[in-house]
């Protein structure tokens, strides 16, 4: 099924596409649209244009591709499935996703990440081909980010802040330069086992024209959280 | 009038702007020509109703620069009165003060959704040489006391647009339709800046609208800062009063006492009102260090928390700015000569499909477009 | 580390009583009472005692009883034992001080200081227990339109609304901060009651799904447990902004009470702190929130009305206001005086504002925009009996949150310590040995009995100002006077004065 955008509100896009029988759907002339997907499951969506903020919200096992950028809260609170972007996406990307996938080619906004979990089986991935914004795995809490830098290579890829309240999970970037402001609960290391990296980057490449291979055999380093009862030491009881 | 309506009155007098402080939110974008083409207006309309959730139907505004080509020396007044004894009163005040080389009424069209409007004027007029030669004011002081007056003594007028070459249009209504109401398809300019307002009750007043002026600076913003008595009670020591009590109004003194008084320019003013944190200017070469500290210091209650995103259009000039969180969203591109910035995108996208670079500045990080030639299109 | 605080309560046993029992040993979780085999005595650690009750109250021979202990410094108004011991604890740990339920500090409390009127010859009281008396509420948008089809049927646009059979509900209450069987007497009770439990932000047990038509599924700022089912789960969705007992910040559920089943029910891995960040950081200004009210709407196809939280803060007025313009199907308001399962001390004893003085604000302002009638009130924050709903109602709340008084019909003390994990009474505890001591089938009779009672007295007090639907008393602020109240206090409530 093809969807023509152009010029329609956002409540009837999406009513569309959560109604559609079919389960391909092509949706041309996006603008700005918001809440493509949100909820819906089973569903194989191209978009091409530019989704508006939520794209994939509460997302279930679809698969979404966009041949532009993303704007704000793509994939906020995603369940499961894939989306893929063919551009840069923007602020808080992955808020809260506890499963699926995102893969982003080009750079990433703030926040990426921010609060991510995992829980058993369910372990979320946020990969993005570009450099990231500050604040990168804010309150990350499970689940796996990855940034390779491409085109970042001189200079360090990922922004200000990276790992703030950082708890869980585990943050992979293709660079030699180690952010010097991480927080005190958190480690950077070499990486010398990439058997978790290295699926996530084998279907980055399958999505987009760069050689696994090649990326694979670069120095990564990884953040992880030392502790994870960051707040243990913060509280103490008030006597009366 | 009868009691009902000399109860919602005053209501409506007790919530409008100035008497308490309205937090809202919106959506913001603007573009400008850097060879001082005249863009039209139509795209600003246009881009604003791609993002027409981020509005609720309360504000919507914009501003242009380089429209009045055949007055570019005179001020611009625009107007607002709640009736014709205000607008008596305030033509006796301005033409004391000022040679009017023109005025009208502004022109509109009726449009769905507009409604509650007040007459709306507007004036071209120079400071009288003679008041020029015994004012002890700088001239552009002297315009900027002139409007307060007539904003804070005259009841029932407003002037919302003071500048040269430039004008501010603005209502209550959606952004869509306030550009239809003043016929925008009609001007064209350097530079536009568009604004659609959310704000958390009803002012049911068009002044309230952004953007926010005063000479020549206008301020469109996103955000509700929370630093704004701090930044207020500073400014007002410097003898600016806040009257709207509004986040714009606040921001656009702050520029303007910065800018305009202190001779900053404009990346350091960014530094003073969005700066790093300590921990990152500690990481800083010495130079820089150094300077940061001393403004930070220095201006230390202009720091502005808690999330905005403004943009401020000037003569020759355009600024975007997030705040150092970077807790609105901001995009920016560029195409040929012409720079866009946008709360979203697709905004952009929109009256901008394929710009030759696309990218979002970091919180803090200033994008200012100027005009390449200063005696151009700008003047 | 010399420890300078003192014991604040003393266990006293009386010798002549106690039969050596040993119940007060095996029911003290914060192993206050031991039994020392040698010299055949029982004896108190009183440093441990909470002041909770239980040893009290499960001694067989009434041998026990707590009293508050006389040992003390020189007077002083200013520098008080309170004050002098926040400082020894902090000087010793470092720590932020944590205090859990509502704060115990003398704020006025409102509701004391207004008074309910009654007919008296002009128009009659209603006896309530032989004529009708409608206390059915429905929460959520009214349509602003109405017009006929032309069969003469009329035609609105419906927007979903919860029907509550008393305009009373619990309050949110995460599964993780509260235990399991607490939660099951609430969902139970909430179903037998016609009204609504709200699950916190911990998710929802999957045991618990089938309550689903009693209950509101929140999501906050960790979003734990938020997932396709979960939203589909609850009759309403509230998004919780803030809770009165700590505005603006976030929460901390700490690792020690991640197990399994918190865990799973959470969906992040055990023994794992789950932190709540301070906003939403998909909200971070006015048109965010419609951002996620509309994503919600979308994800649940408008089928749910989505509720938004908010702590009673200074400039309460204008938010609800830009809330009511963001979709929100109702505004819950939570006042200053509210409980918490943990806040840091000085947050809740010191920021925000009491709820009855929020609640009138925000009704004035909404009703002065035209924009009432768009959303539904709820007002929470240290509402204790019957008499402070029928107030909450006549200042303008469609109804009213509950969760203190909830607690303690499930037993709760109020000794504020729940942030230990080791409730007594099984209510703030995720230990089983614990959590078997609440037994679900006493637990909801409780909180059923506690309701209906004050239903009841709402029928009662309704019955005496003549009114015999609820919302005729909605809103109805000349049934209510201030007594000792000062004339801002009387114009912010909205009220006149007793005598007036």
């Amino acid at each position: 099924m093809v969807i023509d955008a152009k010029n329609m509100n956002y409540q009837t896009l999406d009513r569309l596409v959560k109604d559609s029988a079919e389960r391909d759907i092509v949706i041309e002339n996006v603008m700005g649209q918001r809440y493509i997907a949100a909820g819906a499951k089973g569903k194989n969506i191209k978009i091409n244009g530019i989704p508006g903020n939520a794209l994939g919200a509460y997302l279930n096992d679809c698969m979404i591709e966009v041949n532009g950028n993303g704007q704000d809260a793509l994939g906020d609170t995603m369940n499961a499935g894939t989306i893929v972007i063919h551009g840069n996406c923007g602020d808080t990307a992955g808020y809260g996703m506890r499963d699926g996938r995102i893969f982003v080619r080009g750079y990433a906004g703030y926040r990426v990440g921010i609060h991510m979990k995992e829980y058993g089986e369910h372990i979320p991935a946020i990969v993005v081909g570009g450099a990231a914004g500050a604040y990168l795995g804010e309150y990350q809490a499970g689940g796996v980010i990855v940034v390779l830098g491409i085109g970042s290579e001189d200079r360090q890829c990922v922004g200000d802040f990276t790992a703030t309240g950082m708890h869980g999970g585990k943050i992979y970037v293709r660079s030699r330069f180690v952010p010097v402001d991480l927080p005190a609960w958190v480690e950077a290391h070499k990486v010398t086992d990439k058997s978790e990296l290295e699926p996530l980057v084998r279907e980055f490449c399958s999505y987009f024209p760069y050689d696994a291979d090649v990326l694979l055999s670069h120095d990564y380093f990884v953040i992880a959280p030392t502790v994870s009862k960051i707040y243990k030491t913060m509280y103490c009881n008030r006597p009366v | 009038m009868d009691e009902v309506e000399q109860m919602l009155t005053e209501v409506a007098e007790k919530n409008r702007e100035g008497n308490i402080r309205i937090p809202s939110g919106c959506a913001v974008c603007g573009y400008f020509s850097k060879k001082g083409r005249a863009l039209p207006a139509i795209d600003a309309v246009d881009a604003m109703s791609y993002m027409h959730d981020r509005s609720n139907g309360l504000g919507g505004g914009f501003a242009g620069y380089g429209i009045y080509p055949d007055f570019p020396d005179h001020y611009a007044f625009h107007i607002f009165y709640d009736n014709e004894r205000a607008r008596e009163e305030a033509e006796n005040f301005l033409q004391i003060r000022f040679d009017i080389s023109n005025m009208e009424r502004i022109p509109t069209r009726k449009v769905y959704g507009i409604s509650g409007a007040p007459l709306i004027w507007r004036y071209f007029g120079r400071l009288q040489p003679e008041i020029e030669a015994h004012t002890e004011l700088d001239e552009e002081e002297y315009v900027c006391q002139s409007v307060i007056h007539i904003n804070t003594k005259i009841k029932g007028a407003y002037v919302f647009s003071s500048g040269k070459n430039m004008g501010v249009f603005k209502g209550v209504g959606f952004p869509e339709d306030v550009g239809e109401y003043y016929r925008l398809g009609d001007y064209k300019g350097y530079c536009w800046t568009a604004h659609g307002r959310y704000p958390t009750n009803t002012p049911g007043w068009w002044g309230g609208a952004h953007p926010f002026n005063i000479l020549n600076y206008t301020i469109v913003h996103n955000g509700e800062i929370s630093s704004y008595d701090a930044n207020r009670r500073f400014m007002e020591i410097y003898g600016y009063k806040c009257t709207l009590l509004t986040d714009t109004e606040v921001i656009t003194y702050i520029i303007d006492y910065l800018h305009r008084k202190r001779g900053l320019t404009l990346p350091d003013v960014a530094k003073v009102i969005a700066p790093p944190f300590w921990s990152q200017i500690e990481r800083m070469d010495a130079p820089e260090r150094e300077k940061l500290t001393t403004l930070r210091n220095m201006y230390a209650s202009l720091l502005i928390t808690g999330p905005f995103s403004i943009i401020l259009g000037y003569t020759g000039g355009m600024m975007a700015l997030n705040d150092r969180l970077k807790l609105r969203s901001m995009v920016a591109a560029e195409k040929g000569d012409v720079t866009y910035v946008s709360s979203e995108e697709c905004a952009i996208r929109s009256i901008c499909p394929e710009p030759d670079r696309i990218w979002s500045p970091a919180g803090g990080e200033p994008v200012i477009a100027e005009l390449e030639n200063r005696e151009g299109g700008g003047r | 580390m010399i420890e300078y605080i003192q014991p604040e309560y003393e266990a006293v046993r009386n010798k002549d009583l106690c039969i050596k029992c040993k119940a007060c040993v095996r029911q003290c979780a914060n192993e206050v009472h031991i039994y020392d085999k040698e010299r055949d005595m029982l004896y108190a650690d009183n440093s441990k005692c909470v002041n909770c009750h239980r040893c009290v109250t499960f001694c067989p021979t009434r041998a026990l009883k707590i009293v508050k202990t006389d040992h003390c410094f020189k007077p002083s108004a200013n520098y008080t034992k309170e004050v002098i011991y926040d400082i020894y604890r902090q000087a010793e740990t470092g720590g932020v001080l944590l205090s859990s339920m509502g704060t115990p500090k003398d704020y006025p409390v409102y509701w004391d200081k207004i008074l309910i009127n009654a007919s008296q010859v002009t128009n009659p009281s209603i006896d309530p227990l032989r004529e009708p008396m409608e206390i059915k509420t429905f929460l959520g948008r009214k349509p602003e339109k109405i017009e006929y089809n032309p069969d003469g049927s009329l035609k609105v646009e419906k927007f979903p609304n919860l029907e509550l059979k008393t305009p009373v509900m619990f309050s949110a209450m995460s599964y993780g901060s509260i235990s399991e069987n607490a939660h099951i007497c609430l969902a139970r009770a909430a179903e037998e009651l016609g009204t609504f439990y709200n699950t916190g932000e911990g998710g929802l047990h999957e045991d618990l799904y089938k309550y689903g038509a009693n209950t509101i599924v929140q999501v906050a700022s960790g979003r734990f447990g938020v997932h396709a089912e979960y939203l589909e789960a609850g009759r309403a969705i509230e998004i919780k902004i803030g809770q009165g007992a700590k505005p603006g910040i976030g929460g901390h559920l700490p690792g020690s009470k991640i197990g399994p089943e918190v865990s799973r029910t959470r969906m992040i891995p055990m023994g794992t702190d789950a932190i709540s960040p301070a906003p939403h950081h998909d909200i971070y200004s006015i048109e965010d929130l419609r951002q996620l009210v509309f994503g919600l709407k979308e994800a649940t196809d408008y089928r749910k009305p989505v509720i938004v939280k908010i702590a009673a803060v200074h400039n309460i007025a204008a938010i609800a206001s830009g809330i009511a313009r963001s979709g929100a199907d109702i505004i819950a308001i939570d006042g200053m005086r509210g409980g918490t399962g943990a806040a840091p001390s000085r947050i809740r004893d010191n920021v925000g504002i009491p709820v009855e003085l929020a609640l009138a604000a925000v009704d004035s302002r909404l009703r002065e925009e035209g924009i009432r009638n768009n959303v539904g009130i709820v007002a929470g924050g240290s509402v204790r009996s019957s008499a402070d709903v029928v107030k909450a109602i006549a200042l303008g709340a469609d109804a009213v949150y509950i969760a203190t008084p909830a607690l303690l019909a499930l037993g709760c003390h109020l000794c504020r310590s729940c942030h230990s994990g080791k409730c007594n009474w099984g209510i703030a505890t995720q230990r089983p040995e614990l959590v078997k001591r609440l037994d679900p089938d006493v637990g909801y009779k409780r909180l059923v009995n506690l309701v209906n009672a004050w239903s009841h007295e709402i029928m009662e007090m309704m019955g005496g100002m003549g009114i015999n639907s609820v919302e005729a008393l909605r809103g109805n602020r000349l049934m209510l006077r201030g007594i000792g109240l000062s004339q801002k206090e009387l114009d912010i409530l909205g009220i006149r004065h007793a005598g007036e």
